[in-house]
């Protein structure tokens, strides 16, 4: 960590992305980056230089951070499948096919365990979330200072930027809107093949006609199909909720820790040493964490389909 | 925690993935792996007959090579009986043209007895007549002691 900096000022500086956003002009002026620092010089599309700017910003503003790192790493996912994909034979296989086959073959068990009705799109969509969610995880793993400080020099001397506004958070999975953005595709998939299978009415009766139901019709109308649709309604709503935020409390909290260890470091040698070593050993762990992770998202999400396609007798 | 245009970008980025997922990756993958596995049941299967289809062809060799014994002591024995055959024909032929060749030597001598007898016989009779015409020495008609010497003769 930077000397000068303070640990809270540190952590809030891992913690923040580099965003780039349409400052409103309401803010114009203000000391949004705190006492000592410039204000906000002008409204419009512009990076922002600290948390409470990119705050200020609010919703039209993107995280440059999160994408650049959750694209890459799924054109790295697609890349490498699509080569090993475009020479897949039935002759024996080696080195990367290998192991894809290996991926693949573990997805489709997956698949097949908890997915019971026919959708080709179901195995590509677990497939996709295992690996593009476990190389997110993945970056967890690199130590928490490489690539802030890398990006920290390369805003310095090649756009002549304050490192210490340079922020560059390297785990697309600490980022809400990535976790949410995922979910929420997933959730439409499930609306859609909701609606799909059941129609529109069967989605609607599914929503409001159990747990309670009744024969008498003024009680089930005027009582239990608002109770049902609030409880149902909620329940369906937990599910994209839940999805993301188990992904990204998970991830974060590990950044978190990584983040307190690497402080550590800074508390002379004795403590650089020990720091070491729970580093060491937290990694080790978060090893398990982001497999663990991933497969969750996909099973999940590969479940959660799996109810998009149930007929609801079962209820 | 902000919520901005990140969570549009990554659910766009997210279908993409899928996408490309379901068209280039996951089918060619999943036919290397059906072929592989058809395949290798093949193989397994084309091993077995062909574990089967050998312990065949051991038992055919088998039951071939007995055959050929079978065979070849068969012909033995036939050559052996069909040898003792031509000795003993051999022999039999033999002894028959011994035989043969006994009697043929035997009226040969015969003959040549009988003949040598006649031959004496015709000379006793000259000589018998010249010494009675010596003897007699009388003109008596040698017609008449023509007719007795012969039958002198075919008494002797």
């Amino acid at each position: 960590m930077a000397s000068e900096q303070t640990s809270a000022q540190y952590i809030t500086h891992h913690l923040t992305n580099w965003t780039f956003g349409d400052m409103p002009e309401h803010a114009v002026g203000q000391k949004l980056c705190g006492d000592g620092m410039p204000a906000v010089q002008e409204a419009g599309w512009q990076f922002a230089h600290c948390a409470g700017e990119a705050q200020a910003m609010g919703f039209h503003s993107i995280h440059l951070d999160t994408m650049f790192w959750s694209i890459s790493l799924g054109l790295l996912f697609i890349w490498l499948f699509r080569k090993a994909a475009s020479k897949a034979t039935a002759e024996t296989p080696s080195g990367l096919q290998n192991f894809v086959e290996w991926v693949c073959e573990f997805i489709d068990t997956s698949v097949r365990g908890s997915f019971t009705a026919k959708n080709d799109l179901v195995a590509p969509m677990a497939l996709t979330i295992f690996i593009w969610v476990f190389l997110m995880n993945f970056m967890d793993l690199i130590p928490v200072d490489w690539l802030p400080v890398l990006a920290g020099k390369i805003g310095e001397s090649f756009f002549g930027v304050d490192p210490h506004h340079v922020y560059f958070k390297v785990v697309p999975s600490t980022d809400p809107n990535a976790t949410f953005g995922m979910s929420l595709a997933v959730f439409a998939l499930m609306l859609f093949y909701s609606i799909k299978i059941k129609g529109v009415g069967g989605f609607a009766g599914e929503l409001t006609l159990h747990p309670f139901s009744s024969k008498n019709v003024i009680v089930q109308y005027l009582i239990f199909v608002p109770v049902n649709f609030v409880l149902e309604f909620v329940s369906l709503l937990a599910k994209p909720l839940s999805l993301s935020l188990r992904l990204y409390g998970n991830m974060y909290a590990g950044e978190m820790i990584f983040i307190l260890i690497a402080l550590l470091y800074s508390a002379g040698w004795v403590m650089g040493i020990f720091g070491g070593f729970l580093q060491l050993g937290w990694a080790i762990f978060h090893i398990l964490i982001i497999t663990l992770q991933a497969f969750i998202f996909m099973t999940l999400a590969i479940v959660y389909m799996d109810m998009a396609y149930q007929t609801g007798d079962d209820h | 925690m902000n919520i901005n245009y990140t969570l549009i970008g990554q659910s766009i980025t997210f279908f993409f993935f899928i996408w490309f997922c379901l068209k280039f990756v996951w089918p060619p993958i999943m036919k290397a792996l059906t072929e592989r596995r058809n395949k290798i049941a093949d193989g397994l299967a084309a091993a077995e007959k062909g574990q089967h289809e050998e312990e065949l062809a051991k038992q055919r060799a088998a039951d071939i090579l007995k055959d050929a014994k079978n065979q070849a002591g068969e012909i033995i024995r036939q050559a052996e009986k069909r040898a003792n055959e031509i000795v003993d024909q051999a022999k039999n032929d033999a002894k028959a043209e011994g035989e043969r060749i006994i009697h043929a030597a035997q009226a040969e001598i015969d003959q040549n007895v009988t003949r040598a007898r006649e031959e004496l016989r015709g000379q006793v009779v000259s000589l018998a007549v010249a010494g009675a015409s010596k003897v007699l020495k009388k003109n008596i008609d040698e017609k008449a002691n023509e007719d007795l010497i012969k039958d002198l003769a075919a008494q002797l």
